[in-house]
């Protein structure tokens, strides 16, 4: 067997919402399935395998993997469970990106999902750490992200208003995505005076808690051409952890993203980021991220982050737009954020993101970050890669 | 080093025990016995870990020897948290608002994180000098630590 060229074929992404009693898990799911198949116009019995995933101990259920089957079309197929925190939705497309990549399975389907309104998730997020040197003090996400954000102003010098820039950006362009949970533009003051969550951090700088799910179809080279005409080719993948206690972070910069951004540059033959790469879905969890974490895909340089913001260039219409879907800021479903950021790559690719389509988009990334700052990149092309 | 410690949840029972492992023990029995905080060093690379553990992930090499850290430090990073939230610990609220922060222990190579004092707010900055204020009961926890207090 050799490597196999991979390309993604269909997405489908569900209604998304801060709660959705109406349906299910299972329910919630199929919804996501059933959008992913019929924009791939196959039926669930061209699927070979499934690839599922979201966050551990959000929803209480364990088995997931075979719970979930009714719902994912996985009654006697190969499904394969996936979790890694936050990186859940970026991991499972990569581990989705294998089985294909390695001739094993023709066409994977991929399924991330979450019902944060089920559980407590900033107590569950707390028990992905260590019990005896980590939770006394730590506080969800938030609290891992405040460090980050002040050893970088401390460094640096950005602001809260540099922040609120970011905020304003990504809900603005969620206005455009109807797909999005908030779709309300806010102001620079508005960002600054909403309630302060953990110091520089305020309540509109950080993303909600979602109800919602993702799917994504990726097929061999053997067959995506003949499911549709415009595939969206994966020219590279990378993934990078960090170490297991917080104490060890190189707090202020994201050292997984820049490794893991040369990776793929690397693979891709990518000297200039900036001016090569057409659009980013970055996984985003709070605004800062959007101008520290730019850093370390080499997009800014060092310092420059908020400067590069403030020039627009990261808005619809600017040099690099970011986030055309409003991130995660604007949608949080955390076991199918990173996989909305490769769908939504990959909607650019095919030219199928309507109000949110940047014109003419030949090179996406797509990001996942989570747990203890580690990251997942995967390169998106319009063009088949020629390895 | 033979003695275990088990370190036990709250009031509120919970079904779940973990155990430290030799090096985190050596790390509590000091701390609780004799107020002093060790960390293990890297014999390739000349790193100083806290909390201590048995293997430097970059290096893939075993560590034995131990090293006194600290008890002063300085504020490696930090945030103070205003949001009110379950402690998954306990089940009881946390404190908010309170000082979390990253302390740079003098002589560690990590950060080692804890509860910082906030009485006065404009002394929480990166780079303030830190001190611990142990608890008068000793417990083998690291809530023998109450918090650090900033001495600037
Ligand atoms: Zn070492």
């Amino acid at each position: 067997m050799s490597k196999k060229r991979v390309a993604i074929v269909g997405t489908g992404q569900t209604f998304h919402k801060s709660h959705r009693p109406d349906v299910n898990g299972q329910e919630l799911i199929n919804e996501a399935v059933q959008r992913a198949l019929c924009d791939a116009n196959l039926k669930i019995n061209d699927i070979d395998a499934i690839v599922i995933g979201n966050m551990d101990h959000f929803e209480g259920i364990n088995y997931v993997d075979c719970w979930s089957v009714d719902g994912s079309g996985g009654v006697m197929k190969p499904i394969i469970k996936l979790t890694t925190g936050g990186t859940t939705g970026s991991t499972i497309a990569i581990g989705g990106y294998h089985l294909v990549a390695s001739g094993i399975f023709e066409k994977v389907l991929i399924i991330g999902w979450e019902k944060n309104s089920e559980s407590d998730t900033t107590g569950a997020i707390t028990t992905a750490f260590d019990p005896v040197w980590d939770r006394l003090v730590f506080a969800g996400a938030i609290s891992g992200l405040a460090a980050e954000a002040q050893a970088y102003i401390s460094k640096y010098g950005a602001s809260d208003k540099d922040g609120a820039r970011v905020s304003v950006r990504d809900r603005k362009h969620a206005c455009n995505n109807p797909h999005a949970q908030l779709r309300k533009e806010v102001s620079i003051e508005d960002v600054l005076a909403s309630p302060m969550l953990a110091d520089p951090i305020h309540l509109l700088d950080v993303c909600p808690r979602t109800d919602g799910a993702c799917a994504v179809i990726m097929a061999s080279d053997d067959c995506a051409e003949k499911i549709t005409p415009t595939p969206d080719w994966i020219v590279a993948t990378s993934s990078r952890h960090k170490y297991t206690y917080l104490g060890d972070v190189n707090w202020g910069q994201l050292d997984s993203m820049a490794l893991a951004s040369k990776e793929i540059y690397k693979k891709a033959g990518i000297k200039e980021p900036r001016k090569e790469i057409n659009v980013i879905e970055l996984y985003q969890p709070y605004s800062f991220a959007g101008i520290i974490w730019i850093e370390d895909l080499g997009i800014a340089e060092k310092g420059n982050g908020s400067e590069y913001i403030w020039s627009g260039a990261t808005d619809m219409g600017g040099e690099l737009p970011i986030n055309p879907s409003g991130g995660v800021i604007a949608c949080n479903p955390i076991g199918a954020t990173g996989l909305i950021r490769c769908a939504e790559a990959a909607l650019q690719i095919m030219g199928k993101a309507e109000t949110r389509q940047v014109p003419d988009v030949k090179l996406a990334l797509s990001s996942g970050f989570g747990g203890c700052m580690w990251t997942d990149l995967i390169l998106h092309s319009k063009k088949k890669p020629d390895f | 080093m033979k003695e275990n410690i088990i370190i036990e949840s709250g009031a509120l029972f919970q079904p779940f025990n973990y155990s430290i492992g030799l090096y985190g023990s050596k790390f509590f029995k000091e701390l609780t016995d004799n107020r002093k905080f060790f960390g293990t060093k890297c014999q390739k690379c000349n790193k100083v870990y806290i909390p201590p553990r048995k293997v430097c992930g970059p290096c893939f090499s075993e560590m034995t020897e131990f090293v006194e850290v600290g008890p002063k430090g300085v504020i490696g990073t930090y945030t103070i948290l205003r949001y009110a939230f379950i402690d998954p610990e306990t089940g009881e609220q946390k404190p908010v608002p309170y000082g979390y922060g990253f302390i740079k222990l003098d002589g560690a190579d990590t950060l080692f994180q804890h509860y910082i004092n906030i009485e006065d707010e404009s002394k929480v900055k990166i780079g303030a000098r830190v001190e611990p204020v142990f608890s008068e009961e000793k417990k083998g926890t690291i809530k023998d630590i109450l918090y650090f207090k900033i001495i600037d």
